[in-house]
This record gives C-alpha cells, structure tokens and sequence, in this order.
C-alpha cells in the first residue's frame, strides 16, 4: 500500500474543507446547480435518478483492511447499508444526502482516500492489473507509476476541464489485465532492444458509442519522461479535441479524425518543448514513491499440493480451488478472486458487514490489504496456500465464497435503469435472472471462461463491447430490448463484439443467452478450444443459425 | 464584475472590446483579436492609449509568438467556463512564449476556477456577474500544496520539497 506523507494528506484534508465550503454555498443559494454540477462532478457526486451517488477512488483498486472499514462505517451511516464496486476499480454509494457527503469525504481523508476527480470532464482514477506485484510475467510492479500519475494528475491545473473524461491504465506485464488498449491512455511497461526500461503509449482506446482499440503512438518511451510525454497528450487534446459535441469529444474520436500519424506528430512537436523540463522524473523519486509502498515480504514456505486439496475437500471447496485461485509468484501463496456475484444479488454489491469481513480476512490472512477488480469482484492478493482452508471459512460465513470467478455468471453489469439517468433498460434484473438460469455449476465449469458484460444503455459502463458475450439494454419505441453481441475481448487481442442479430425482448434474452452457450457447447472442436477460441474460428454463423434459423 | 488582480480587488477599468470590423477608435484603451493584432501590431503600437489581445478558445496563442512587445494586456476568453481551452493557452503564454505581461481571464469565470487559472498563469481575473470576489480571493489559497509544475512553478512538488522516503 503506498502511505501518504504530510503533502499527500494536506490535499485531501484541504479537498475535504473545500468541498464543505462548496455544499454551504449551494445550500444557500449563492451557486446555481449549473454551476454546482461541474463541482461535485469533480467530487465523484452524480445525481442519479433517485439521489445523489458519490464515487470514491480506489486508486489502482488497492484498498487496506483500514480502508475497507471506513467504507463499512459509510455504508451503515449514510448509505443503505451497502457499496458498490465498479469496473474502474472503486466504490460508488447510490443513497448519500448533499449535507453528509462533506462528513463523508472527512471520513475517507482520515484513511487517506478521496473521490477527487472521480467523475468529470478530467483525468480520472488509473487502474491497473489486479495481479500487479504478484504476476509471474510482470517487468515491474506498475502501480508506482499509477501512484506517480495520480499524483500529477491530481487538480492538475491545464487539464480540470477537458473535452471529456480520461482515463489511463497501466500494466507491467506482458499479458495485459489492464485493458489498456481500451483507455484513453494506455500504457504498457517494456524493455527496448538495448534493455532500457521505458514505456510503450497507446492512445485513443475507449468503449461508448463508437469503441475503438487503442493505437500505439509512442512504441518506447524512456521511463523519466513518462508525466512530461502524458502532458503533451493531454495539451494536444485539451486544445484541438472536439469540444461540439459531447458523443464526439473523448480523444479517441480526435486520434480517428486526424490519424494516428498526425496525432502522434503534433504530440511529438509539444514533448520536444517540455520534455527536459523539472517535470522529468528522475530515479530517484520512482525509488522513493516504491518505498512507500511498503512491500510486504513473504516468508518461505513450500508449495502446497492444491490437487491433493481439492481431491479431499467438498465439493463446492474443490470447486473454489478449481475456480477462484490465482497464480503468485512466490512459492506457496496465492491470490483468491473474492466473487461479488452470487446469484441473488447484484454484481459488485457488498454489504457493510461483508466490507468489515474483507477487511478482518485481509488482516488475518491477507497481509492486510484487497485489490477491487475491473470485474466487480475483491482480491485477496498475497494469501498462503495452507491458509486456503480457514479463508474459506470466513467467506462462507458471509456468503463471499461463490466459486465462479470467470464463469458466465461473473458477470459484469453496470446498475442500469434501476438507479442510472442515462439508462435505456434494466440491466440488475437481466443479470439476476443469468445467475438463476445458470445456476448449475457443473454445467458452468463445463463451459469454462465465458466473459458476460452487460450495459444498460450506449454509453458501455458494463462494457458490452468486450465482452465474450456482451448485452446492451436499448429501448426500442418505449420498450427495453435487448442486443446481443459476441467476440469481444479486452486483453491483448483486443477485440470488440459483433452484434448477432435482431435484439430481443427482455423475455427472451436469457434464453438467447442459454442458446449462445449451448450452440457453442456442442459445436466446439474439444473442451480445450474456450469460448473466444471457438468464436474467431466459427464466427457469427452457427450462433444467428440457433438464435434466428436459417430464414 | 469583479476584478481581482494579485489577490486582491482591483479597480475596474474601462476596456473598449472592438469587433474585427470595427475602426480603432483615437483614443481609449482596446482589445483587439489575434489577427488584427498580428496584421496591425504597428499602427497599434503607436496608439497613445493601451492595446490588449482578447483571445477566444479557438485562437492558436502561439500566433502570439514574437509580437508580445507593446502589449498591455492578454484577455483570455472563456465564454463557457466547461470550455478550458484558455488554460493551455496560458500555460503556453507564460512558459513557451515567456510573456509577462498581464494575463487575465475574462467571461465565464467562476470563483470555485480561480484557483486553477492562477496556476496556469493568470494574474488577474475577471468575475462573471454576481460572483463574489471574496469567495474567489478565498479559493485562490485553497489548497496549500500542489503536485504538478504549472506556470506558477516549474518545479513539481518532488522538486521543491524533500518529500520522506
């Protein structure tokens, strides 16, 4: 966990005494909600359909047992006595009244945590691998140069009031976890052919309307210019990306419109004027914010016999051993990916007791911190094989034990027409009704991966695109209908879904979803060729054939 | 409209804003567009009263470049305060073009920006109607610390203090 020094907390502490001031001043009149809006935006507080959702930061997802707490006590005390974890990797509450969020970002400033920038048209939170700092195949831990982003983006003066939002993943590994090709800022942690460690950049990545990959504008970027190079991306888009119209405004519509040649050109001609100045970082200081992470360090101990486990355990045990473990790097530990979704409720909810559970588990089994996944899910990083057993335990006492991560059912929703203004359709209620229809695990474990994401409306925060099977909720003459597409991908071989056909009614859609399965269930090569595999061999035929027929 | 200059309220002044058709009056102080500042800079030069630029979001601040000398004032526009084009502008005013003269943020400038624009820097500020210059003056010193290197300060916040390890 990086620990704040006195400068770090200030800020938030200031931010915190600000933000009271600003709330004062709309209570009593002196601000209209015009210009309130771009205000709280920047706080993370969205007015909803039926109240105000404040969104806190979770930066690069990791939060201490600490942490956890506090979001507990702010559950309890001003919410509905639950939290919700998003696909950017933080925490959104749907029920806080205007007066208390001031007493709430105090709370948060108190466990050095913030909603700064959570939302608004600027450089948002940067996520990054869940795996990072334990991945076998990661070059180095990227959350240090999330952490140094953060901190240059944080009320980062020029940039406050951008076209649009933006956001930047980071990963240090080979394989990509981070979706960085589907950011506005993608950046990947690489080796040159001499062996200098540097950055490769890709830009203009993003879901919404128009999706589009992320193209490579910079191949090798030496490390200490990484912010200065970032800055010269965000000028070039804050003067020339399109400000007239909101749908085209994200920078992945500039890199489009102007190719990547030019874009990558004019960012090129802006770098050459800053980039040796005092914004270069230098070694260091990359040093210095590592060591606040305060890595922990691992005893040695031997790998455990995880089949010999599983082979003795129970069966929904096993299962979990089968399903929700991850691979760490030092000999026997492992990450354990915490499901958000048993089939009764909705992805990413998690109550203030079960945030006070994760937090007691982190402290006794977990080196005292989780990840929050892109997935909507929890990650235990860093938790010894042979405490597997009593981990379990713990979850299956609060109903966090749901062996399904990556299956079907893992679905990621965003929270739809239930609680969203943007919303067309549904989309908790769809996503319900999966995890009740696909409720036999054998039959799931059968399928293996199959990603399911699933938006409510074109604006993708379920990112539909890039699912396996992605849904999109639209309304069709005053009616939710539902679109189904398939093939997408967000990792290396980025990928967006193709839309299969007609959309379906809100009756019909899950029975899609089952004939989608099945069709690829009997039609596969071997149990090896997994959903995707089986989707860029076939295509889109065999699939609108047992959705459509041949008509 | 309040006018803040240094931290503090300024006594108004009297600008005459001049559309691009419009002759430059004898006398009187007068912002000009970019353009005609680029084509006339001359003529304007020689004026007895002060000439300032007004530049709009869409100008290329860096058609200022070389003719900074003889300029009384840069008034950046922001017509919608969301639109925050004007900030680079400044940014690039003071630390590519090395201008030093008074820069000031006219139009839609709200006090919870002010903060921001004095960052990138802007040396005077003029209030939208109706916005308290205290509650701008108050915001000025917001925050006490700052991360980044901006127009203020070229050096981040690693640069300036002995941050510990």
């Amino acid at each position: 966990m990086y620990q704040y020094d006195e400068h770090d907390q200030r800020i938030v502490d200031e931010r915190a005494a600000q933000f009271r001031g600003q709330v004062q001043r709309r209570l009593a009149g002196e601000i209209t909600e015009n210009e309130f809006k771009p205000l709280r935006l920047q706080n993370g507080l969205y007015m909803q359909l039926h109240a105000y959702m404040l969104r806190v930061a979770v930066p690069y997802g990791l939060l201490s047992s600490a942490q956890l707490r506090a979001l507990a006590t702010i559950a309890r005390d001003y919410d509905k006595g639950y939290a919700h974890f998003t696909t950017r990797q933080n925490v959104q509450y749907n029920w806080p009244e205007l007066e208390d969020v001031p007493k709430i970002l105090d709370l948060l400033a108190s466990v050095q945590m913030h909603a700064i920038q959570t939302s608004g048209n600027c450089i948002r939170n940067t996520t990054s691998d869940p795996l990072a700092g334990i991945a076998a195949d990661e070059l180095e831990d990227p959350r240090p140069y999330c952490e140094l982003i953060r901190q240059w983006s944080t009320f980062h003066p020029e940039f406050a009031f951008l076209p649009r939002k933006f956001k930047i993943a980071v990963t240090g590994s080979r394989t990509d976890r981070a979706a960085v090709r589907i950011h506005d800022i993608g950046i990947r942690i690489v080796d040159n052919d001499a062996g200098e460690r540097g950055f490769e950049i890709l830009v203009g990545g993003g879901l919404g309307r128009t999706p589009h990959i992320a193209k490579v504008v910079r191949d090798f970027l030496p490390y200490e210019h990484l912010l200065s190079y970032l800055e010269a991306v965000l000028r070039v888009y804050n003067r020339y990306g399109r400000r007239d119209n909101k749908y085209k405004a994200r920078i992945k519509i500039q890199v489009s419109e102007w190719g990547v040649e030019k874009f990558a050109a004019a960012v090129e001609e802006e770098w050459g004027h800053i980039k040796d100045s005092a914004t270069a970082l230098t070694r260091a200081e990359i040093d210095r914010i590592k060591g606040r992470f305060h890595t922990p360090s691992f005893e040695a101990l031997p790998n455990e016999d995880l089949d010999a486990l599983a082979l003795t355990s129970d069966r929904e045990f096993a299962r979990f051993l089968k399903n929700n473990l991850r691979p760490h790097r030092v000999p026997g530990y492992t990450a354990i990916v915490i499901s958000t979704k048993p089939k009764d409720r909705a992805p990413g909810d998690v109550s203030d007791s079960q945030l006070e559970a994760l937090a007691d588990l982190a402290d006794r089994f977990g080196l005292g911190h989780v990840v929050v996944m892109h997935d909507q899910n929890v990650m235990m990083p860093n938790v010894k094989q042979a405490d597997l057993k009593a981990v379990y335990a713990v979850l299956e006492e609060w109903d966090l034990h749901t062996a399904n991560a990556g299956r079907v059912t893992d679905q990621i929703c965003c929270p739809g027409l239930d609680f969203c203004n943007l919303a067309n359709a549904r989309s908790i209620p769809v996503a319900l009704r999966i995890a009740e229809r696909f409720d036999d695990q054998d039959y799931l474990d059968d399928l293996g991966d199959v990603s399911l994401k699933m938006s409510g409306c074109i604006n993708a925060c379920g990112h539909h695109h890039v699912g396996n099977i992605g849904i999109l909720g639209i309304d069709k003459a005053g009616v939710e209908a539902y679109q189904l597409m398939l093939g997408g991908d967000p990792g290396d071989e980025a990928s967006l879904g193709k839309i299969v056909g007609r959309a379906f009614s809100s009756d019909e859609i899950v029975d899609a979803v089952s004939t989608v399965l099945d069709t690829y269930a009997t039609q596969r090569e071997s149990a090896d060729e997994t959903f995707l595999d089986f989707y860029r061999r076939a295509g889109l035929d065999p699939f609108k054939e047992s959705l459509y027929g041949t008509d | 409209m309040a006018l803040i200059k240094h931290n503090a309220v300024a006594p108004a002044e009297l600008w005459t804003t001049l559309a691009a058709d419009q002759p430059v009056p004898a006398t009187g102080d007068v912002l000009v567009d970019l353009e005609r500042w680029v084509s006339e800079g001359e003529a304007l030069r020689a004026r007895a009263d002060r000439v300032g630029v007004l530049l709009q979001p869409d100008d290329d601040v860096l058609g200022l470049e070389g003719t900074l000398d003889g300029l009384a004032l840069i008034a950046v526009a922001f017509p919608k305060f969301t639109d925050g084009r004007g900030y680079s502008s400044a940014r690039l005013l003071r630390d590519r073009l090395g201008y030093t003269g008074e820069l000031r943020a006219v139009g839609h400038v709200l006090p919870d920006q002010v903060f921001y624009m004095r960052r990138v820097g802007f040396d005077a500020l003029e209030l939208a109607d109706g916005k308290s210059a205290d509650t701008a003056i108050a915001q000025l010193g917001e925050f006490s610390v700052t991360y980044q290197a901006a127009a203020d300060d070229s050096r981040p916040l690693f640069r300036r203090v002995a941050r510990p390890a």
